[in-house]
């Protein structure tokens, strides 16, 4: 029998240490719903999800009986749906609408992917699609949208980074009267992953299989509790602990997306090795690194003190899973981690800290509550520096800031639920307009050349 | 399938007992069982065979922690499977 230390050391981890998995994801191709008529193609993709997804929750549900494990969330991605709007054309919504039905019959809390990837051009039906998110996401509950407007590969494309930035502040507009809910269902990317299991950023990429089940683990609270055993180790040793704590976390993250895969009869995609806090006390990302030594998350030191967290988790991560992709890291969302709500509120946290921590973490600027009056211009030139460091760095970046229409500078917005609530940060207001209505396209960088 | 069952709370009379009787009731056999009471603290781990159990699994599961929550114990069934894969590589 395993030992009793190894057994109270799990059961203590989920009971005391809020260790669970965030989310199983089903990814599911609409490829083969496109039709010229977009009523018959909505029709294809209900079936289809509705077919595919019918025991996704009950299974999920059946897991955590099982192994004891919390799984917080089932949710499904799909295709970017501007490609079936390239197939069909018409109002784009009408599959947004679609998809609301086909989520709620099958119970799910979220389908990613009302997306367009336009790093380098729109394509037919990217530029319908784009125009269409603010009103999707104000008439919609459960469905995410995100749009890629750079790569490594491709540059930036800037048309699409100003159009951006009208289409957040739109879509805070359109649901200004239900607490400005619409942007924080919309991620701006530069190198998306295309098997991301977390919301609102994911997608169903067209490289992938036909259905596939990837997850998402987490568990801040566990990696947090193994730093208070060693509260005069050196850095070294703080990475060695987070390391082997990742790997603890990872390992049932890959047995339940292997038990998913097989009682769901689909193949297993990827685990994505996150460390996704939630506004729950001890589900901090930012208490990990003040367990560290930092006074409080923002300080000098404070991106230092990331980078290794982010490093270790994924080399303690990557030994336990056969597969490993998505995000992979530590995600920094302001209005879910307790540790940095409490860091905005007292200004410690400012949001060019936060940028810098985006060239270490896994992600970039996330669930930031902005003023209500930030112009169109200024978020785009947030979504250019973000993607700037992604572009460069080879790595993803995001944007997911809310306009909280109507509120100022140390006002709160509450979003309540997992999505948390915060405080409304300053901004840095000088004019970026005139870059941003240039237009055209920013080069892929030099490292994009390695063939 | 072996479940590791656990349960742990403030020591009190007859816990092994009804523990051991929500067992026999669904046919699962009890292969191993360590216990130890630190300071006031009651924890005992037991490994049991639920192959021939007379229910599904997740029923077992939610018995025992209706069962602890009665006797206001923490009482967990859980697949063998999550300890291995989190211990041993």
């Amino acid at each position: 029998m395993i030992n009793t230390h190894d057994i109270l050391e799990t059961i203590n981890m989920i009971r005391e240490e809020n260790l669970d998995i965030r989310t199983i994801t089903m990814g599911i191709s609409l490829l083969s719903c496109a039709d010229a008529d977009i009523h018959a193609s909505c029709e294809k993709i209900y079936e289809k999800i509705c077919r595919r997804a019918s025991r996704l929750v009950e299974t999920g549900e059946n897991i955590e009986k099982e192994y004891g494990v919390p799984i917080i969330h089932k949710r499904i991605s799909v295709t970017p749906i501007s490609m079936l709007v390239a197939a069909s054309g018409g109002d784009p919504v009408l599959y947004a609408e679609t998809l609301e039905r086909a989520a709620r019959t099958v119970g799910v809390n979220f389908i990613g992917g009302y997306s367009a990837l336009v790093q380098k051009g729109f394509a037919a039906g990217d530029r319908a699609l784009i125009d269409s998110i603010p009103e999707a996401l104000a008439e919609t509950e459960h469905i995410c949208s995100s749009v890629n407007v750079g790569s490594t590969k491709a540059g930036i494309n800037m048309d699409a980074v100003a159009t951006m930035g009208q289409i957040v502040r739109r879509a805070a507009e359109a649901t200004a009267d239900n607490g400005c809910i619409g942007p924080a269902k919309l991620v701006v990317f530069c190198n998306a992953p295309e098997d991301n299991p977390f919301m609102a950023g994911a997608f169903h990429g067209v490289g992938e299989p036909d259905c596939v089940i990837n997850v998402g683990v987490s568990g801040p609270g566990v990696v947090r509790a193994a730093l208070q055993k060693i509260p005069h180790g050196n850095i070294t040793d703080v990475a060695d602990t987070v390391k082997k704590t990742a790997f603890k976390i990872t390992r049932v993250g890959q047995l339940v997306a292997k038990e998913a895969a097989k009682r769901l009869g689909v193949p297993f995609g990827i685990v994505d090795l996150s460390l996704a806090p939630t506004p729950a006390v001890g589900d901090s990302v930012a208490h990990i690194l003040e367990e560290m030594g930092l006074e409080q998350c923002g300080a000098h030191g404070t991106t230092a003190c990331l980078a290794l967290l982010n490093d270790a988790v994924k080399k303690g991560g990557v030994m336990a899973s056969s597969h490993v992709g998505g995000l992979s890291g530590a995600f920094i969302p302001v209005s879910e981690d307790a540790g940095m709500i409490a860091a905005a509120e007292n200004g410690t946290l400012s949001i060019e800290k936060l940028e810098a921590m985006t060239a270490v973490c896994s992600v970039g600027l996330d669930m930031i509550i902005i003023p209500g009056d930030t112009s169109a211009e200024v978020i785009s030139g947030i979504i250019a520096d973000e993607a700037a460091i992604g572009m460069v760095n080879s790595k993803t970046t995001a944007v997911r800031v809310i306009p909280a229409i109507g509120k100022e500078i140390g006002d709160t917005l509450n979003f309540g639920g997992l999505l948390g609530y915060g405080p409304v940060m300053r901004l840095n207001t000088a004019s970026p307009a005139d870059f941003i209505h240039r237009g055209g396209r920013i080069p892929a960088p030099i490292q994009s050349l390695k063939n | 399938m072996r479940a590791i069952i656990t349960v742990v709370g403030r020591d009190t009379v007859g816990i092994l007992a009804k523990v051991s009787a929500l067992c026999a009731q669904h046919n699962v056999n009890i292969i191993e069982v360590t216990q130890s009471i630190l300071q006031d603290m009651f924890c005992m781990i037991m490994l049991a065979d639920v192959s021939e159990c007379n229910v599904a699994f997740t029923v077992l599961a939610d018995e025992a922690k209706a069962l602890g929550e009665e006797m206001n114990l923490s009482i967990r069934a859980m697949h063998e499977d999550i300890f291995n894969s989190m211990h041993r590589i």
